[in-house]
């Protein structure tokens, strides 16, 4: 079967690619979508049997797989608006489009391959692709601001994917030395205990400063920021969710290999370390910040943060970490979507330039002001559930003094969230705007999303729960 | 023979920190192409002949010859300052580069019992880092791109290590070079010589936080 999904994905994109007409871009667009949803219920469907020798989806790879099938479908649909209303007010080529819409299903596709392999070399191919594919969809407005971002991303995260190439050459050595030679992640897990641990830990840390490239965590995080701030809303929305999925799969596979090892305690302080510094990093730039876009980046980092500080606590803490990620996906995306028609409104992310938004878009202000319950993890979101849970995992692990510090910035990113979200909601009108209006319809997929957010947090369904805990079933308790 | 090509590489690393003139840069990375395409012969031979056939094309051919030629095409049409232009004087980068061999060297020795790959693990570490050096000290966005390249050749010396038991990893490595050097050259070097006159990444930082 998923021999059958990429051939006709790439037949998908290769048409998206040499068609100009819009109707035809949109048709193809759903049956793309179609075939997203299909391989997604397939997979589920047949958990855990081994596909093409370097694929299988597992829970993990599902959990990932359903939150993408669920933002691609969403990205489409504003993807659409988003390009009708740039390509009213811009003179983009009309080949962007088609280029645009092209790159979009190949991002998807890279994303699906990134979840669902089970070798650490397909892995990484993967993700150096979705790179390439994010790269382009950056580029997609053409203006000064755009190449910057562009090559900043392109070649960062070229640097950053040598780093983790480099993590997994070092893990083969140890692999050799072992007398291992296939490297698929269950044998991995199966024979780490045997590797040489100064290698796995100069793998890890390799592959962590790689990865976090992808993922927007400590060392390598400002690629990403910039990226979002660029990029087109429905963009933003996949690099700062499913992206960071990817980065995260890719960590937490990694992670699963050396769990069982000697290095263990050793690999969990570092988490721990880059957690609570992409969390320091991001709440002092979210204090001073002046633009939505980078306010929402900035946002993901700090979540981020609390994600790898739930990998590092272990027990509850992985449980938690995979429920934060999933409910951080569906708010972040819905916020992105929601800015893009902040901007058709107001015609600026500059957040001084904005107010009063009850004033003219109703539906759309009730949905920010719920946003914002959900991404400072007030109850009763999900991400309050989650949030939770990672901090009394760390209670009962005895992290008091990270807990208290976690604590203290965590109260400072909710006052600077709050602060500007209540500008945009709350302040007078700020006048003098040339006012579009925008249709409650249009804002369904946001409403969706947070129904979600809300549902699944107080009442996960079982079959949620059952995939999480068999993504962590390796794992040390 | 093969740490006569490793020492000659680092060598070559210590030549790169200190050269002046962008020709002198992009002969040295063909020098670095052809000292591979010599240490992946003597170092693989029990693969299969069509993946070595494959790995000998990419040093000679791609590392070699068609990506010099292009650094040279894409200075000439940018008209690119021949100049190397680093923000250290010559002499700090001798003495940086020298330190990444020596704490590389360093740092291999606390490794415990696998002196085979030891001297892989230090040319291709000191590689990483002076690549990444480069990059850092490096004015124009086309050296930060032959920093990249050095880096790259320090990965694949290190995917040469375990090349002769998992070629698929060697080969992984090389999609690394093909991505990166081909379409982002390709197509950013000459974008961004578009939109700004001088492809300085001076001009490349207007994305921050006010």
């Amino acid at each position: 079967m998923i021999i059958y999904y990429f051939i006709i994905a790439i037949a998908l994109i290769g048409s998206l690619f040499f068609t100009r007409s819009k109707i035809l871009h949109h048709i193809l667009l759903m049956l793309f979508n179609a075939l997203q949803w299909g391989l997604t219920v397939y997979a589920y469907l047949h958990l855990n049997r081994e596909e093409l020798s370097y694929f299988i989806p597992d829970g993990a790879a599902m959990i990932m797989l359903l939150v993408l099938a669920v933002l691609s479908s969403a990205s489409s649909y504003h993807s659409a608006g988003y390009l009708e209303y740039h390509h009213r007010h811009h003179t983009t080529p009309h080949r962007a489009k088609s280029i645009y819409y092209a790159a979009f299903c190949l991002l998807i596709v890279a994303q699906t391959g990134a979840f669902l392999s089970s070798h650490i070399g397909v892995t990484w191919v993967f993700v150096e692709l979705t790179t390439f594919a994010a790269t382009v969809l950056i580029y997609h407005e053409r203006t000064e601001y755009a190449i910057e971002a562009a090559w900043k991303y392109l070649f960062v995260c070229s640097v950053a994917l040598a780093f983790s190439f480099i993590g997994i050459l070092l893990l083969s050595i140890a692999a050799q030395e072992a007398a291992t030679i296939n490297l698929t992640y269950s044998s991995l897990i199966h024979n780490a205990v045997a590797f040489n641990p100064f290698w796995l830990k100069l793998a890890f840390l390799f592959v962590l400063i790689g990865y976090s490239a992808k993922m927007g965590l400590f060392p390598m995080h400002t690629v990403c920021v910039d990226a979002h701030t660029v990029a087109p809303p429905p963009i933003s929305a996949f690099i700062s969710t499913t992206l960071m999925n990817v980065g995260f799969m890719a960590i937490f596979r990694f992670y699963s290999v050396i769990a069982p090892t000697s290095i263990a305690t050793w690999a969990n302080y570092i988490l721990l370390v880059a957690g609570i510094l992409s969390v320091f990093v991001a709440v002092v730039y979210l204090i001073r910040v002046r633009h939505f876009k980078r306010m929402f980046a900035y946002s993901s980092l700090e979540n981020m943060g609390i994600v790898a500080i739930g990998l590092g606590t272990g027990g509850i803490g992985y449980y938690a970490a995979f429920l934060h990620l999933i409910f951080h996906s569906f708010t972040k995306a819905g916020m992105f979507y929601q800015i893009q028609q902040v901007y058709r409104i107001f015609n600026n992310y500059l957040i001084r330039r904005t107010g009063g938004y009850f004033h003219y878009y109703n539906s759309g202000a009730i949905i920010m002001l719920l946003l914002f319950v959900c991404i400072t993890a007030m109850p009763p979101s999900g991400l309050f559930v989650s949030e939770f849970m990672i901090l009394k995992a760390m209670a009962e692990k005895g992290y008091f003094m990270l807990l208290i510090l976690l604590l203290v910035l965590l109260t400072f990113s909710v006052w600077a969230l709050g602060k500007n979200f209540f500008r945009l909601i709350f302040s007078p009108p700020y006048g003098n705007v040339p006012e579009e209006k925008i249709k409650p319809a249009e804002s369904l997929s946001q409403w969706a999303l947070l129904g979600m957010v809300f549902y699944l947090g107080i009442y996960p369904p079982v079959e949620l729960v059952n995939l999480i805990h068999a993504a962590i079933i390796t794992l040390p308790h | 023979m093969i740490h006569v090509f490793l020492i000659t590489f680092t060598i070559t690393l210590i030549y790169i920190g200190i050269a002046n003139r962008m020709s002198t840069f992009i002969k040295i990375l063909a020098l670095q192409g052809i000292l591979l395409f010599g240490l992946s012969f003597s170092e693989l031979h029990d693969i299969s002949t069509l993946n070595l056939v494959f790995i000998l094309l990419e040093t000679i051919l791609f590392k070699t010859i068609v990506i010099p030629l292009f650094i040279n095409y894409l200075i000439k049409r940018n008209k690119i300052t021949r100049e190397v232009e680093p923000y250290l004087p010559n002499f700090a980068s001798l003495v940086i580069v020298t330190l990444i061999i020596l704490a590389s060297s360093l740092l291999s020795m606390t490794i415990d019992n696998s002196p085979v790959y030891t001297i892989y693990f230090v040319v291709a570490l000191s590689s990483l880092f002076t690549g990444l050096y480069i990059i850092i000290t490096r004015r124009k966005i086309i050296t930060q791109l032959m920093g990249f390249l050095v880096v790259e050749n320090g990965v694949f010396i290190l995917s040469l290590a375990v090349g002769s038991k998992m070629p698929m990893l060697v080969n992984t490595g090389i999609l690394l070079d093909f991505f990166v050097s081909v379409l982002v050259t390709g197509i950013f070097v000459n974008k961004i010589g578009d939109v700004f006159k001088e492809p300085d990444v001076n001009h490349l930082s207007q994305l921050r936080d006010l």
